[in-house]
């Protein structure tokens, strides 16, 4: 400890004996360190803003359903509406909203035209608290009641059915007796939505008019819950599940299977890049460790000449590194933070990458720093930097004083 | 009883180069006495780089013993060794080998920084020491902005100011014109009889020699003449 002083001013001086030489790799360790950094804030922010969106489109937090429906979401699969208990577990204090709703393929079919769909029958009140739809109306109106003749359409379907607001198509689906149901609805509202697969896929009635023209009664396909934060869902999870034991209660990450396995992907593929850029960043460090040791033989012969442990030899390769180190992860943190700050209103890959919108992601990515990934990449840099610059520090250490002496 | 610096008895080296053996010291036996001046020559080769070397525990003998300062220097270990060198042994190299990053001051410093001795303390002995060698005023520069006799005069203030037990001084006055050499072996006359430190100079240089009191030589790794001289031809 006494030594400390000493080593730091030996490290410190030693390393600028080569100006240009610490320069390049104070750089390149830098610029290591910010796209580490950098890319998991990219990263990060596109599965953030795909999550997001996912959740706000229809997925919601929690959703509750018939144990069957998940794997064959047709009508027999249905529930009946919360009764008491469940009532009562829905206002959990955790849980924000709720929306009971049904949900069943059908078929909407306009005077030219007709394409498959999913027939989403809300309560537009309890709808508009948990997903996108209650501001999503472009053209037109939203739902005004349950029990409303009206239909949302999206504006892509409606392009393809060729028709527009104010006009008629019919919804075609299979009711609680096995037999065909249909009936027609006037287009009251067009809505945008992302991905376009939501304009295309999805038909939006009032609950009360589908489950009549279902057959259904009061019954429901499913109910959507949202609460205060998407990765806190143990205790309204738990009060659900204890008040409605026989039915199908899963978070988010269950439901959208996709979400999370895009979320492991995103994880793997900033491991192999935080790998990568770290090897390469080794080999610079080690390198120049490595040359600095090498031209120090003689230096190295004197100190233990003169009654230096090896150990504290050691201790000053060692601690050269962990000032290269400590210059290179403050600046490439900094540099990484002024990107992200550059680009809070986002960075537009539009022009790049038209298909994004097709699978969900946003072609506008928000970064987002995330404690965890800033951890990390430092500690990683940081822990194994260090373990690589043991190598020189041992080659340093270990020299003979008469042999390292005499080297010329 | 006279008290001895340093012993060597049946001393021998041997160095293997591409499994040739080169009998680099035969069967050395030698007692320097306390606050002796003594100095090893002998043409290139003839061995005296390597004593110096095995007496300063720089490396091991082959065979032998190696008495310094009450210790055996062939018993040690890495860890011994270093402390050995760094309590009881000062050593003077003939490319000065100073340490370019540090001052002149801190280059004093450094042995005493390694003992852990204080800041205080530290800073008097070396501004003492930097004095007493006629340096004062050059303490802050560092060996690059100094003359070659400079640099060897803080190498002569960096082995003493520890006040070890020896100085040994591998060929002192190679790099360094007539004039500082002399001025140089002056002070370290001077060195050896204030702060009473035993002198082991290796060297080819006649001035060298005419100052020493205790003349060696060595020829293929053996004693040939040890020649006791008093108080030294010219010191």
């Amino acid at each position: 400890m006494r030594k400390t002083p000493l080593l730091l001013t030996l490290a410190w001086r030693n390393l600028w004996r080569h100006r240009g030489r610490t320069a390049a790799i104070l750089f390149a360790l830098a610029l290591g360190v910010w796209s580490m950094v950098a890319l998991a804030a990219l990263s990060r922010g596109s599965l953030e803003s795909q999550l997001k969106k996912s959740i706000d489109n229809l997925t919601g937090h929690i959703q509750l359903h018939a144990p069957a429906y998940r794997d064959d979401p047709v009508i027999e699969h249905r529930l009946s509406p919360p009764d008491a208990p469940l009532t009562e577990a829905l206002a959990h204090p955790s849980i924000r909203a709720w929306a009971g709703r049904v949900r069943v393929p059908a078929v909407v079919a306009s005077e030219r035209e007709s394409a498959g769909v999913v027939l989403l029958g809300i309560d537009p009140e309890q709808e508009r608290k948990v997903s996108f739809i209650g501001s999503a109306i472009t053209s037109g109106r939203y739902l005004e009641a349950s029990d409303e003749p009206g239909l949302l359409l999206g504006r892509k379907l409606a392009e393809q059915l060729e028709t527009e607001l104010g006009r008629r198509v019919v919804l075609m689906s299979q009711d609680v007796n096995n037999t065909v149901a249909d009936r027609g609805f006037r287009v009251v509202g067009i809505f945008d939505g992302e991905p376009q697969a939501i304009e295309t896929g999805f038909v939006f009635v009032g609950r009360a008019t589908a489950q009549q023209m279902l057959g259904m009664g009061d019954a429901l396909s499913e109910i959507v819950v949202r609460a205060d934060d998407r990765n806190r869902l143990e205790a309204p999870l738990a009060a659900l599940r204890a008040a409605a034991p026989t039915l199908d209660t899963e978070p988010w990450s269950v439901v959208e299977p996709l979400l999370t396995l895009t979320e492991k992907v995103v994880n793997v593929i900033l491991i192999v890049w935080y790998a990568i850029v770290f090897a390469a960043m080794s080999f610079g460090l080690v390198n120049t460790l490595l040359m600095a040791v090498f031209e120090r033989t003689r230096e190295f012969g004197l100190f233990q000449a003169l009654g230096m442990p090896p150990r504290n030899i050691l201790g000053q390769v060692l601690t050269e590194s962990v000032i290269l180190l400590g210059i290179a992860l403050a600046l490439g943190n900094v540099a990484a933070w002024a990107t992200v700050r550059a680009l809070k209103n986002g960075l537009d890959l539009s022009a790049f990458a038209e298909g994004f919108e097709m699978f969900g992601v946003s072609p506008i990515i928000y970064p987002a720093l995330t404690a965890t990934d800033v951890t990390a990449a430092n500690g990683l840099v940081a822990v194994l930097g260090l373990v690589a610059s043991l190598y020189p520090a041992w080659r340093a250490a270990r020299h003979v004083p008469v042999e390292a002496l005499t080297r010329v | 009883m006279t008290e001895h610096t340093v012993i060597l008895r049946n001393v021998s080296k041997v160095y293997r180069q591409n499994a040739v053996a080169v009998q680099a010291l035969t069967d050395i036996n030698l007692e320097i006495p306390r606050k002796d001046f003594l100095c090893l020559s002998g043409p290139s080769g003839s061995g005296k780089s390597t004593l110096l070397n095995l007496i300063g525990g720089l490396d091991k003998p082959t065979t032998g013993e190696i008495t310094v300062a009450g210790e055996r220097v062939d018993q040690l270990g890495k860890g011994g060794l270093a402390r050995l060198r760094l309590h009881k042994i000062g050593f003077v190299f003939q490319a000065y080998n100073l340490i370019p990053v540090l001052t002149a001051r801190e280059n004093v410093e450094f042995v005493m920084q390694l003992q852990g001795r204080s800041p205080a303390e530290r800073g008097a002995k070396a501004r003492e020491i930097l004095q007493e060698v006629g340096l004062e005023g050059l303490e802050g520069r560092r060996p690059g902005e100094l003359s070659g006799g400079q640099q060897q005069r803080v190498a002569v203030a960096r082995a003493i100011v520890s006040e070890p037990s020896l100085v040994l001084a591998d060929e002192p006055t190679a790099n360094l014109d007539s004039k500082t050499a002399e001025n140089l072996m002056q002070l370290l006359v001077h060195m050896n009889k204030e702060h009473h430190v035993t002198f082991i100079f290796s060297t080819h240089d006649r001035l060298v020699m005419d100052f020493s009191r205790r003349l060696i030589k060595l020829h293929d790794g053996r004693i040939v003449d040890d020649e006791k001289r008093g108080a030294g031809a010219v010191g």
